[in-house]
């Protein structure tokens, strides 16, 4: 046992020594030893070559063979919400939702986000392209569309969506439509761990519009904003029901215009929904 | 009891009575059948095959581990598979028929063998086609404890593996007087493709040890305010998460010992005074376990089938696809247990040595679940002793020039001499993708570093400094060039790279038949993979260059870089990757093509796919 010991210290000490030091136990353990190569030299004995090595393949055939493929698609559909709302003028339906198909570089995106008050529907459907630009972004490409009482509108759309620092789930996509309509939306989130289970999570929107809409209530400017906040228990990661509150305020001209219609300008609302993805 | 421990309300069911009984009748049966000094004790159809010719069955058949009935995948009606013991010298003959509806394969692991029986499809062979075989035959010149195990998609996971003993030709070095395989995996009642498609949705999905409101204020009273809030944002600008240990955790899986759940407490027998060999082999598809025996020391005295000078410990780590044979000596009549803990304390496997059956002992409590500290970020202030000075002062200059790595022809560091692998740090070019989340610029070169969750637990750990290869390496000469990769991904988008390259992304890495080379690993992620390289060993150097130990599976901490030299003497395609099964899928996958020296005839077909 000692001379195991003294052989961890020269092994520790210099790394020259190792094969020595291996050829000097060598020769506690056997009487052969013809030339310096190591114990582990002698017994290792190479394979032979392939008697059937494989060929070319294509990368298709082989990922197809290996059952591996790195640049299969994966697709989801997800609804961050589904909630109902009491808001001044009795209930209402509100979703957010959002389904992709794609790999890890690219993906098509449809967004959808609305609201049924009163047997009425109004919200947007967006069809767009997500390209993967950093580490923690991607840039957003596409058609939007929004549909309500007034007049519908389609847009063209840019932005961003990704990851800011301290864990925000930052969107923000700019809007360029007809007669030289534009707009802006921005909205981030984040989710607090209470528990491994119940999750908080504010979330904030902003909306900002180019041009007057008055059709659609819309003035331009900074229209308005939306704070809510969400309490939610994981029933599975894909399973969560919810309770919340939002509070949402219209600004500047579009405020006047709701006022015009006698609607309020800001609103406190309890929310009631579920969040769901597979 | 449930195995699974992870969050209070953890949905996992309860074991049926039913599936308790049967295991526990697992257990009687073998034992009472099998007494020898040789036992491979498990469920009730649970084989030894030896001899020289084999015949494997892959198939399908019902489990129940967990109170709910799912398929595996199994290799002769088993789960493990059996354990096939062959002779060091011996020429054997495997026909493995595949009787699945898809593709399959079988890779023994470890074994240095002709490129076309490594059973890797698409570069070995065109794998077992469904109703197919495949004729296996090689000649075994080595020993000790290895594995085998599919090489097709999820086949792994839903159960196709088993152990493999080569007995040592003129008997062990070691002798014992019992003998017991002890394969650790983890079995899932879910579709591995449902696992696989959350974790690219949902890459946290399966972490359920988050760090909580209720963490954040118990930090503030034990650290204080400011240092808490300091900790907060650190790890929130890098968008990081220290409870990121493993990525599919004790929610979906159940940890078996020999095919056995915690509950069904696989046991080995011994009579006290007795000295008994336990080979553990982790075959799981993506965890680390951490074993120990209370009131046992463990003498390891082997490493992936190669023996090593015995040395002492409480614990060792083993990451998927290792090997490590210990040597225990109980002095009292009593049970003790085997207990192999998850990394990320999420779950364990459980067995028991005892004297009779039906004795059990204390099952210890999960250690508090661990969180990556900067060091393992590569943020400096790390435990490791042997980084050198030169490599910090070289590291603060910050940006390497980028030479291209994966093809240089030389050491391109030859001024720090052959014999010792680079100091310097060059990330690739490659890396330069948005699928890659983090890069290490002073990593931990030191491998006397048990591993986070490990650290100053008051027990003798294993580290791979302790480790010492009997007999020396297998090839004096020294690295005649040096590849330096890098291990990356991303943890949100669930991708898995080596220098921010796909498989898909990459070409075959080339050795020339015969060289000697030195690859240098360096983790620029935070997990901790196990790299494996087929048909040629790993030889493990420190940072000085002095060879530690022979290894078919090297596990690479976060933010650790370590070297290990590779004689390239097995012409042919092989498959290069991490032996975290999922990464691998995603992408953490190489081809290493030897090639022969300028002038020969290539007998090996062409690497390149891409």
């Amino acid at each position: 046992m000692s001379a195991l010991i003294k052989l961890h210290v020269a092994l520790a000490l210099v790394g020259a020594v190792v094969t020595a030091a291996a050829a000097q136990e060598e020769h506690q353990h056997h009487e052969h030893h013809s030339d310096e190569r190591t114990q582990s030299e002698r017994a290792h004995i190479p394979p032979d070559p392939p008697q059937h090595p494989m060929g070319d393949m294509s990368e298709e055939e082989m990922a197809e063979m290996m059952d591996m493929d790195d640049t299969a698609p994966f697709g989801m559909v997800a609804f961050d919400q589904l909630e109902w709302r009491d808001t001044d003028g009795g209930d209402a339906l509100f979703w957010d939702g959002r389904a992709w198909f794609g790999n890890d570089y690219d993906k098509a995106l449809l967004k959808t986000e609305g609201e049924r008050f009163d047997g009425d529907y109004e919200g947007s459907a967006e069809l767009l392209w997500d390209h993967v630009i950093s580490r923690w972004w991607s840039l957003q490409g596409g058609v939007a569309h929004d549909f309500g009482e007034g007049p519908s509108r389609t847009w063209a759309a840019f932005g961003v969506q990704g990851l800011a620092p301290y864990w925000f789930e930052v969107e923000a996509l700019a809007y360029v439509g007809e007669e030289g309509r534009t707009a802006a939306n921005f909205s981030a989130e984040y989710e607090m761990f209470l528990t491994q289970r119940w999750i908080l999570q504010p979330k904030v929107e902003l909306q900002l519009y180019g041009k007057d809409d008055p059709a659609n209530g819309i003035a331009s400017g900074f229209s308005d904003a939306e704070l809510g906040l969400r309490l939610r228990y994981e029933i599975r990661r894909e399973f969560a029901p919810y309770l919340g509150v939002v509070w949402s305020r219209k600004f500047g001209d579009t405020a006047d215009l709701a006022r015009e219609h006698g609607d309020d300008t800001d609103e406190f609302q309890i929310v009631a929904g579920l969040r769901a993805w597979f | 009891m449930s195995s699974m421990i992870q969050s209070p309300r953890a949905r996992r069911p309860q074991l049926s009575r039913r599936s308790f009984l049967q295991a526990a009748g697992a257990g009687l049966f073998v034992l009472g059948a099998n007494r020898g000094a040789d036992v491979w004790a498990q469920s009730q159809t649970q084989t030894v095959l030896t001899g020289s010719h084999f015949d494997l069955q892959i198939g399908e058949a019902p489990f129940n581990f967990t109170g709910h009935k799912r398929i595996g995948t199994v290799v002769n009606g088993q789960i493990p598979g059996p354990l096939l013991r062959w002779r060091e010298g011996d020429t054997v003959t495997l026909r493995v028929s595949n009787r699945l509806a898809a593709r399959s394969s079988i890779h023994w692991h470890g074994m240095i063998l002709p490129a076309d029986m490594d059973g890797v499809p698409g570069l070995s062979f065109a794998g077992i086609p469904s109703g197919g075989e495949y004729l296996y035959r090689f000649k075994v010149n080595q020993h000790g404890t290895y594995w085998y195990h599919a090489h097709s998609r999820f086949q792994e996971q839903t159960g196709l593996y088993g152990p493999i003993v080569i007995e040592r030709r003129g008997g062990e070095r070691f002798p014992t007087e019992r003998d017991y395989v002890v394969m650790l995996s983890d079995w899932t009642d879910l579709d591995p493709e449902r696992i696989f498609s959350v974790l690219k949705k949902h890459s946290d999905y399966y972490n359920f040890g988050r760090r909580t409101a209720g963490d954040f204020f118990a930090d503030v009273r034990k650290n204080g305010l400011s240092r808490t809030l300091a900790d907060r944002r650190m790890w929130g600008e890098m968008r990081m998460n220290p409870t990121d240990m493993l990525d599919v955790s004790g929610y979906a899986y159940t940890s078996l010992m020999n095919g056995v759940t915690p509950t069904g407490n696989w046991t080995g027998l011994f009579s006290r005074g007795e000295k008994v060999r336990l080979r553990f082999i982790n075959g799981s598809s993506m965890s680390f376990f951490d074993v120990r025996i209370p009131g046992l020391k463990l003498t390891v005295v082997a490493t992936d089938g190669v023996d090593v000078e015995p040395v002492s410990v409480d614990e060792f780590r083993i990451g998927a696809a290792e090997t490590y044979d210990v040597i225990v000596e109980p002095k009292d009549d009593r049970a003790y247990t085997i207990f192999a803990q998850a990394m990320d304390r999420s779950g364990y496997a459980r067995g028991t040595l005892a004297p009779s059956l039906g004795l059990e002992a204390e099952i210890p409590p999960l250690d508090p679940r661990p969180l990556l500290t900067m060091t393992d970020m590569g943020h400096g202030g790390h435990e490791s002793s042997s980084a050198t000075p030169m490599e910090h002062s070289q590291m603060d200059h910050g940006q390497m020039d980028h030479s291209q790595m994966n093809h240089a022809p030389a050491n391109p560091h030859a001024g720090h001499g052959a014999g010792a692998p680079s100091t310097t740090l060059e990330h690739p070019p490659t890396e330069q993708t948005p699928l890659l989340d983090m890069q290490v610029n002073r990593p931990n070169t030191g491998l006397d570093d048990p591993g986070v969750g490990l650290r100053n637990n008051g027990r003798r750990v294993l580290t791979y400094a302790d480790l010492h290869t009997i007999g020396g390496p297998i090839d004096r000469r020294q690295p005649g060039r040096e590849i330096q990769l890098h291990l990356t991904g991303h943890m949100e988008r669930f991708v898995w790279s080596f220098n921010g390259q796909k498989f898909s992304e990459a070409k075959p890495l080339k050795f020339q038949l015969g060289e000697r080379l030195r690859i240098t690993l360096v983790n620029d992620s935070m997990m901790t993979h196990p790299i494996h390289l087929h048909g040629m060993w790993s030889e493990l150097e420190d940072a000085s260059g002095n060879f530690q130990v022979r290894k078919h599976t090297v596990n690479v901490q976060p933010a650790q870089k370590l070297s290990y030299a590779v004689t390239a003497d097995a012409l042919g395609r092989w498959a290069y990757h991490c032996h975290l099964l999922y990464h691998m899928e995603a992408g953490m996958f190489r081809e290493v093509h030897v090639e022969p020296a300028d002038g020969m005839a290539d007998h090996s077909g062409h690497g390149d796919h891409s």
